[in-house]
């Protein structure tokens, strides 16, 4: 915390030093981007390799005897089937299937190592504590690093400083030296790029992003990018896509429910998981492209062709990459379908958009 | 000669005769960040001294464009919607959005200068 009243990444000074335009975000304060532009920041992230600072997410340690079977009590997904060395995307949910937040889980071998978003991770402790506190060790780890490098040249880059990373799948994570520095690195992102997600001690953090920073392919990249790469790849932005008003089901997340966890249950909400997967949803999370050039924002009411009510956007805006504006949002199950005719009512116009597949723009992940 | 003054919603408007050529500021720009869309009213349109002209959209955000006059629209400037990065590139000059005539001059007389604006920018940093 500073006098600002926000909190600072490890990264902070390096921020100011890039020109970085500083912004609150889940109580840090954190880049939107840089003097190049959230533009020029995701092209470049596209064509070579970014650098992102997402110090402010949660790494938490959990560890135990049955650490993977305990923390399913209270995630959809397989993580007792979780091979040492794989990762995993799942959910937190509460008793009536709502998403407390989205994580990722890798089986670090003698532990699992989680990363939860930002804004969720005091609340996020707090459930891990409460529910399984006295049954596994948890140990959020706040204060450390974290460092995404996406892009179809992050590998190669990497590589120069880990050499040992060579070949790592996707959703895959290992512990590995970085230019020297015990890491714990993951072969994921948010961006639908190939890359990785580095976990460094805080005092080391800056160091490292220097070291990436001065290899020529890389640059740094703000929150403002992150936020139009993940839209365009169709990843959900927690607080925004998914919520506690939300299931895993009408998110169409229904891949996370594992599929021996569908036959199981056992994690919270799974009876309204069931009961969904079985009868449907009234309404589901689907792509909506605008015709035209003109941004459809999160807010933005959707009606049918008559100008009845169907649904609303929950993330929209421009796709830099796809070239014209992307979004997504909640409709009606009956107006769901790829293709289905909408009207996008922005400023108090209807705008003719419809229903379209996502990803915008192709995930391009390494799976040797 | 013409003369250039400034609004505090980041417009300037350039007035020779009864016409004031309106758009946004460099600073305008710097904050927005990279343009992707703009809106533009329509020509024979009347707009208020402070009220919806037009619409500008980065990849970040929307914002309005406000009239600095009260007038009507006789021509707008459909390069920028063609090529909404214009409004990033040549914000003073290139990138105008709407030309208005004038219904009561008198209304830049309250309005900023260079020098005044600038020392109003410099205020909001």
């Amino acid at each position: 915390m500073t006098t600002s009243g926000l909190h600072e990444t490890p990264l902070h000074a390096l921020h100011l030093e890039l020109g970085g335009r500083m912004v609150e975000f889940a109580g840090y304060a954190m880049p939107v981007q840089y003097p190049t532009g959230i533009l020029t920041e995701h092209q470049h992230t596209r064509a070579a390799a970014g650098l992102f600072d997402v110090s402010h997410m949660g790494q938490i340690r959990i560890s135990g005897p049955d650490a993977a079977a305990v923390l399913e009590t209270l995630v959809p997904g397989d993580i007792k089937g979780l091979a040492p060395g794989r990762q995993r995307y799942t959910l937190l949910t509460n008793e009536e299937a709502g998403i407390l937040d989205d994580l990722m889980v890798t089986n670090a071998g003698d532990h699992l190592f989680v990363v939860v978003n930002a804004g969720c991770k005091h609340d996020d402790l707090a459930h891990l504590q409460a529910r399984i506190g006295d049954r596994v060790t948890i140990e959020p780890q706040f204060d450390r690093a974290l460092l995404a490098l996406q892009g179809p040249a992050a590998a190669a880059v990497l590589q120069r400083l880990a050499p040992e990373i060579a070949g790592q799948g996707f959703m895959t994570g290992r512990a590995v030296a970085v230019d020297g520095v015990p890491c714990f690195v993951t072969r994921s992102g948010y961006t639908g790029e190939d890359g990785f997600e580095i976990a460094i001690p805080a005092e080391h953090g800056e160091g490292i992003a220097r070291r990436l920073l001065a290899e020529p392919e890389v640059k740094p990249i703000g929150l403002g990018a992150r936020d139009s790469l993940r839209l365009e790849a169709g990843l959900c932005l927690y607080g925004h896509d998914i919520d506690t008003t939300t299931t895993p089901i009408e998110a169409g997340l229904n891949w996370v429910i594992g599929k021996r966890r569908r036959a199981e249950g056992g994690y919270p909400g799974a009876a309204v998981v069931a009961d969904q997967i079985a009868n449907g949803t009234t309404r589901r999370r689907v792509g909506i492209l605008p015709e035209g050039r003109q941004p459809a924002r999160e807010g933005t009411s959707l009606t049918d062709a008559a100008g009845n009510p169907v649904g609303t956007i929950t993330s929209g805006g421009f796709g830099p990459s796809f070239g014209g504006p992307v979004a997504m949002g909640y409709v009606e199950t009956a107006h769901a379908g790829d293709g289905t005719p909408l009207q996008a009512v922005v400023r108090g116009q209807p705008r003719p958009a419809r229903v379209a597949p996502m990803p915008f723009v192709p995930h391009r992940y390494y799976r040797p | 000669m013409s003369a250039i003054k400034f609004t505090e919603e980041h417009e300037w408007i350039r007035v020779e005769g009864d016409v004031g050529t309106v758009g946004i500021t460099d600073f305008a720009q710097s904050q927005l960040g990279d343009v992707v869309f703009v809106e533009l009213p329509a020509v024979g349109r009347q707009v208020t001294k402070g009220g919806d002209a037009a619409v500008v959209e980065s990849v970040k955000a929307a914002s309005e464009v406000y009239s600095p006059v009260t007038g009507e629209i006789v021509a707008v400037n459909e390069a920028i919607v063609d090529e909404p990065a214009k409004v990033n590139s040549e914000p003073m000059d290139g990138a105008w959005f709407f030309k208005v005539k004038l219904a009561n001059p008198a209304e830049l007389d309250a309005m900023m200068d260079e020098a005044g604006y600038a020392a109003f920018v410099d205020g909001q940093h």
